[in-house]
C-alpha cells in the first residue's frame, strides 16, 4: 500500500500512509488510538474506499470493491471487537458465510471436520462445537473467532488487538499460530498496543501518527523506547509517573468474600492513598470481586467493611456531609449495610467498569450526561436540572482530563477509547469517591491516554483516595501500585507490596504455582 | 478518525426537524391533490377537454375543496382529533424513550371512557370524572410498570397481556354494552366553544400545556434525564446508582395517568363509554411517537417530535376524507407511514452508528 489517503468530511483520517509487508511475515502496525490504523485496516479489507493511493496484492494491483471481494482475495480479518452470532454454535459461527453444501445441503461431516481442524490449530481442540458462543467465556470467543478466520486460509490475516481478552497461555498458543502460519507463507499483520508482544511476534514493524507512516523497521533492531516516540511524536521517559503518597488508615476490608460462582474467598484490606493492583488470569474473578464489593452482584458469604468516617470529606469542605460526619465515630470500618449500587454510590465507593461500551457508557447520550450521572445534585434543585451549570462543570472535567471533543454535548459514543475512558474515570472523579474500583482501566487505549490514566490514578492515592486497580496487563500493575494482589480461580491467594513482586512470580501464583 | 465531524451536527438537524419535514411534505401534498382535484371536478362540469381544457379549468376553478382543507375549521377539526392520540403519545414518548413499550394504551383509553361514563350516570361531575379516568389509567400503568420492574418481564408481553385484561375488565364494567348518559358536562372539554373563531376547545389547551410540561420534564429535570439512561443503557443507569425499578414503576405509571387523560377526552368526544373503543389506537400512539424521531431501542425521542407525529397522522386523515378516499385507501396509506417511520429510525441509527 503506497500513499494511500482516505478523508471523513472535514477529517483526513489517513493523508499518506505507506505499508509494505512480504510474504511469510508478521508485521506490526504501531500507533495511538485514532493514528489511523483501523482506517487503513478497513481499506485493506475493503470495507472502506480509498480516497487515492495504490494497493497491491501479490505484484497484482488490488481494489477490494467491499469485505467479501477482499476475503476472496485472501485477506481475513480479526476485530477487535467480537464478531460472533451468539446464539450460533461454535462450529456455525466458525463456518459463517462458508457453509460447504451439497445441492444446497449443508455438508455435515465435512463442517465439522472444517471446523475442528481450525481449533486444533490453536491447540483448542477441546472447544465443545456445539455449544453456543455465548455460553464461552470471553477469552474462548476470541479463539472461535481467530478460528473462523483461519478456516478461509488467508494470504493476508489481519489481527486487531487479538490479545487483548487472551490469558498469557492463550496468548503463547496465538503466538505459534503466527508462527506456523508464516511458515505456509501467510502474512500477518498484527495490531497491538502491547509493544512486547509485538517484539516477540513480528519481524517488522510500521508506526502511524495521525494518519501518516512516520517510520518503519526491522522489530530486532528497534528499542521500545525509539517506537514509543515515533508514536507519540514526542519523549515518553516516564510511561510510570509516581506521585509520592502515604498510606493512610484502612478504608475497605473484605472478609471472607465469596460470590454465587466467584469469587470463592477473597480477604482484603485497602488503606486510604494505597494503590492496590489485582492480577490474575482472565476468569480467575477479580472483576467479579469488584462487581460483588460495588453490590452489583450478589454476595453469597463473606462481609464487605466499609469505612464510615467522613473525616476526609470534612477536610476537603464538604460542609454539609462534614456536618453529619462529626456525630459519628472516627475511623471505623463498618459493615456496608445494603447491597446495591446506589447504597455503594453513598458510601463513596466508585466502579470502572471494564466493559466501557455495554455497561460503562450510555454511549448515545452526551459526555456530559455521562459524567454527571452519580451526582447531578449539584445542578440541581428540587429535581430541575441547570444544563448549563452542568456543562460547565463537564467542560471544566473535559479540560483537566485532556479529553478531545466538540463539546458537553457531544454523544460519548463518538469519542475514540481513549477518550471515552477519561471521561468514564471523570465519572468517578465528579462524584468524589473516596474508594475507587477501577476494573481494567486502560484496556484498547493508546499510550498517551495510558499514561494520563496512570498519573491520575497516583494523583488520587495523593489525595488521600483509595485505588484498587484490576489489570491483565503486569508491567502497569508493577509500575503503578504500591501492593498487589494475585488471584487464582476465585481466591486472592497472595498480597504483598508491588517491589516484592516479579513479574514470573505474579505469573506463578496466577496459574497457581 | 475519531476526530469530530459534520455529521453528527446534520443528523441531529434531521433529528430535530426531520418529522416537522415530513408533516409539511404531507400537508404540501395535499395541497397539491386537492387543487388537482378542484380542476379535475371544474374540468368536468365545465365539459372542458384535454390539456388546454385542464389549465382553462385550473384558471377558472373556485378551490372550494382546497380552501375548506386550508380553513380555520379544518385546522381546529384537526387539531380536536389530534387530542387523544396526541396525550398518549405524551406517555408512550417517556415509555419508549426508556427502552419500553405500552400496547394497552387502547384498552386502557376503553377502560377510562367506561369508569367516567359510569360514574355520570351516578351523578358524578366533571371533576370527579377526570380524577377517576387518571386514577385507574395510573392504576393499570401502576401494573404494568411494577410487573417489568420487579419481575424483569418483557414490556412487550406484559402490556400485551395488559391489552387483553384491560379490555375485558372494561367490558365487564359496562355489561359488555356501550355506557350512555342523559345529561353531562363532560362534553364540554372537547367542544368548540367559537364555532366561528379560531379558539380550539379546551381539550386541544390541556394537550397543548402538558406537552410543554412533559417536554420541560424530560429535558430539564433529574427524573427526565434517568429515563433517558435507562433507555440508552440500563446496564450504566444501574452502575451510576439509578433507581431503575422505582424509575420505570413512576415512567409507566404517569404514562397510564396520561392514557386515562386521553380517555377522559375519548369520552368527551363520543359522549358514551364505549368498552370497544379506542381499539388500536397503541398503534397509532406507537406510530406518532416513532414518526417524532424516537428509536425503539431506547434513549432517543422527543415530546416535540411525538406532538408533530400525531399531528401528521391526523392530518392524514382529514386529507384523505377531503380527497374523498375511502376509509381502507387511509389504512393503507397509515400503515405505509408507519413502515417508513421505522424505516427512518433504522436510517438514522446506521447514520448514528456511523
Amino acid at each position: 500500500m503506497a500513499g494511500v489517503r482516505k478523508a471523513f468530511g472535514a477529517t483526513q483520517a489517513l493523508r499518506n500512509v505507506s505499508l509494505a509487508v512480504a510474504p511469510g511475515e508478521a508485521h506490526a502496525l504501531i500507533g495511538e488510538n485514532g493514528a489511523g490504523k483501523s482506517t487503513l485496516m478497513k481499506i485493506l479489507s475493503g470495507a472502506y474506499q480509498p480516497d487515492a493511493g495504490r494497493i497491491a496484492l501479490d505484484s497484482q494491483p488490488f481494489r477490494p470493491a467491499n469485505p467479501l471481494h477482499a476475503r476472496e482475495c485472501g485477506i481475513a480479518m480479526i476485530y477487535q471487537e467480537l464478531n460472533l452470532a451468539p446464539h450460533l454454535s461454535v462450529e456455525e459461527n466458525i463456518l459463517l458465510g462458508e457453509k460447504p453444501a451439497r445441492f444446497g445441503w449443508l455438508d455435515r461431516a465435512k463442517r465439522r471436520d472444517l471446523a475442528r481442524r481450525a481449533l486444533e490449530e490453536l491447540h483448542h481442540a477441546d472447544l465443545p462445537l456445539h455449544a453456543p458462543v455465548n455460553s464461552l467465556p470471553i477469552a474462548q470467543q476470541q479463539l472461535v473467532e481467530i478460528a473462523r478466520a483461519l478456516v478461509r486460509e488467508p494470504k493476508v490475516l489481519i489481527m486487531d488487538e487479538p490479545t487483548s481478552s487472551l490469558t498469557q497461555v492463550d496468548t503463547e498458543n496465538l503466538f505459534r499460530v503466527i508462527e506456523r502460519l508464516r511458515a505456509r507463507g501467510v502474512s500477518v499483520i498484527y495490531i497491538s498496543h502491547f509493544l512486547e508482544e509485538c517484539q516477540r511476534v513480528c519481524q517488522r514493524y510500521t508506526v502511524l501518527r495521525d494518519g501518516e507512516t512516520v517510520g518503519t523497521g526491522d522489530m530486532a533492531a528497534a528499542r521500545v523506547e525509539d517506537i514509543i516516540r515515533l508514536m507519540v511524536g514526542r519523549e515518553m521517559k516516564d510511561i510510570y509517573p509516581r506521585t509520592p503518597h502515604e498510606l493512610g488508615a484502612p478504608v475497605l476490608e473484605l472478609k471472607e468474600l465469596a460470590g454465587r460462582v466467584k469469587p470463592r474467598r477473597v480477604n482484603l484490606q485497602l488503606r486510604s492513598g494505597e494503590i492496590l493492583g489485582l492480577a490474575g488470569l482472565i476468569g480467575a474473578g477479580r472483576t467479579e470481586t469488584a462487581r460483588a464489593v460495588f453490590g452489583l452482584d450478589e454476595l453469597a458469604a463473606g462481609e464487605v467493611l466499609v469505612c464510615s468516617s467522613r473525616r476526609e470529606e470534612a477536610l476537603t469542605g464538604n460542609a454539609e456531609r462534614g456536618m453529619r460526619s462529626a456525630e459519628r465515630s472516627q475511623s471505623l470500618l463498618r459493615s456496608a449495610p445494603t447491597r446495591e449500587p446506589r447504597d455503594s454510590l453513598r458510601a463513596g465507593l466508585g466502579l470502572l467498569s471494564e466493559n466501557r461500551k455495554e455497561e460503562g457508557l450510555m454511549l448515545n447520550r452526551s459526555l456530559a450526561d455521562n459524567l454527571t450521572a452519580t451526582r447531578l445534585g449539584p445542578f440541581a434543585r428540587f429535581g430541575w436540572l441547570s444544563t448549563s451549570h452542568q456543562h460547565a462543570a463537564t467542560r471544566d472535567w473535559t479540560k483537566r482530563l485532556d479529553v478531545r471533543a466538540r463539546g458537553p454535548e457531544q454523544p460519548i459514543g463518538e469519542l475514540s477509547g481513549g477518550n471515552q475512558q477519561k471521561i468514564a474515570l471523570g465519572r468517578l472523579l465528579h462524584h468524589d469517591a473516596r474508594i475507587l474500583l477501577l476494573d481494567e482501566p486502560t484496556r484498547g487505549i493508546d499510550v498517551g491516554s495510558k499514561a494520563h490514566i496512570y498519573r491520575l490514578i497516583g494523583e488520587l492515592a495523593a489525595q488521600g483516595k483509595a485505588v484498587l486497580f484490576i489489570s491483565s496487563y503486569l508491567p502497569e500493575l508493577l509500575g503503578v501500585c504500591d501492593t498487589i494482589g494475585v488471584m487464582c480461580r476465585g481466591e486472592l491467594v497472595a498480597t504483598r507490596p508491588a517491589r516484592e513482586w516479579t513479574e514470573h512470580e505474579i505469573i506463578a501464583a496466577a496459574i497457581g504455582h | 478518525m475519531n476526530t469530530p465531524t459534520q455529521r453528527p451536527l446534520l443528523s441531529r438537524l434531521f433529528a430535530s426537524f426531520g418529522p416537522a419535514l415530513i408533516l409539511a411534505a404531507i400537508v404540501l401534498l395535499f395541497i397539491v391533490l386537492l387543487a388537482w382535484k378542484d380542476a379535475a371536478e371544474q374540468m368536468q362540469s365545465a365539459g372542458l377537454k384535454g390539456f388546454s381544457g385542464f389549465t382553462q379549468a385550473a384558471r377558472e376553478s373556485a378551490y372550494d375543496g382546497l380552501k375548506a382543507f386550508l380553513s380555520f375549521a379544518t385546522f381546529k377539526t384537526v387539531l380536536t382529533q389530534t387530542v387523544v392520540v396526541a396525550l398518549a403519545s405524551l406517555g408512550m414518548t417517556m415509555i419508549i424513550v426508556s427502552a419500553g413499550i405500552d400496547l394497552s394504551v387502547g384498552s386502557v383509553v376503553a377502560l377510562s371512557t367506561v369508569t367516567g361514563a359510569l360514574l355520570i350516570q351516578k351523578g358524578v361531575g366533571l371533576p370527579g370524572v377526570l380524577v377517576a379516568g387518571l386514577g385507574v389509567g395510573a392504576l393499570v400503568g401502576a401494573v404494568n410498570g411494577a410487573l417489568v420492574a420487579a419481575f424483569r418481564l418483557t414490556p412487550f408481553i406484559v402490556t400485551l397481556g395488559m391489552l387483553g385484561a384491560a379490555r375485558g375488565v372494561a367490558k365487564w364494567l359496562a355489561g359488555n354494552q356501550t355506557v350512555n348518559f342523559k345529561e353531562s358536562n363532560i362534553g364540554v372539554l372537547m367542544t368548540d366553544p367559537d364555532p366561528l373563531g379560531a379558539l380550539p376547545p379546551p381539550g386541544v389547551w390541556v394537550a397543548v400545556t402538558l406537552a410543554v410540561v412533559m417536554a420541560v420534564v424530560m429535558r430539564q429535570t433529574v427524573f427526565g434525564r434517568h429515563v433517558f439512561a435507562i433507555g440508552s443503557n440500563e446496564a450504566t443507569a444501574r452502575l451510576c446508582g439509578i433507581r431503575v425499578r422505582a424509575t420505570k414503576l413512576a415512567i409507566y405509571s404517569l404514562a397510564g395517568m396520561l392514557f386515562g387523560l386521553a380517555g377522559v377526552m375519548m369520552l368527551s368526544r363520543l359522549q358514551q363509554g364505549d368498552p370497544t373503543s379506542a381499539i388500536g389506537l397503541e398503534l397509532d400512539v406507537i406510530a406518532a411517537v416513532v414518526i417524532g424521531g424516537a428509536s425503539l431501542n431506547g434513549g432517543t425521542g422527543s415530546i416535540l417530535g411525538a406532538m408533530i407525529g400525531a399531528l401528521t397522522m391526523a392530518v392524514l386523515r382529514t386529507g384523505s376524507q377531503y380527497m374523498d378516499w375511502p376509509s381502507y385507501m387511509q389504512e393503507i396509506i397509515i400503515g405505509g407511514l408507519i413502515i417508513a417511520a421505522v424505516g427512518l429510525d433504522k436510517w438514522r441509527q446506521s447514520r448514528a452508528a456511523g
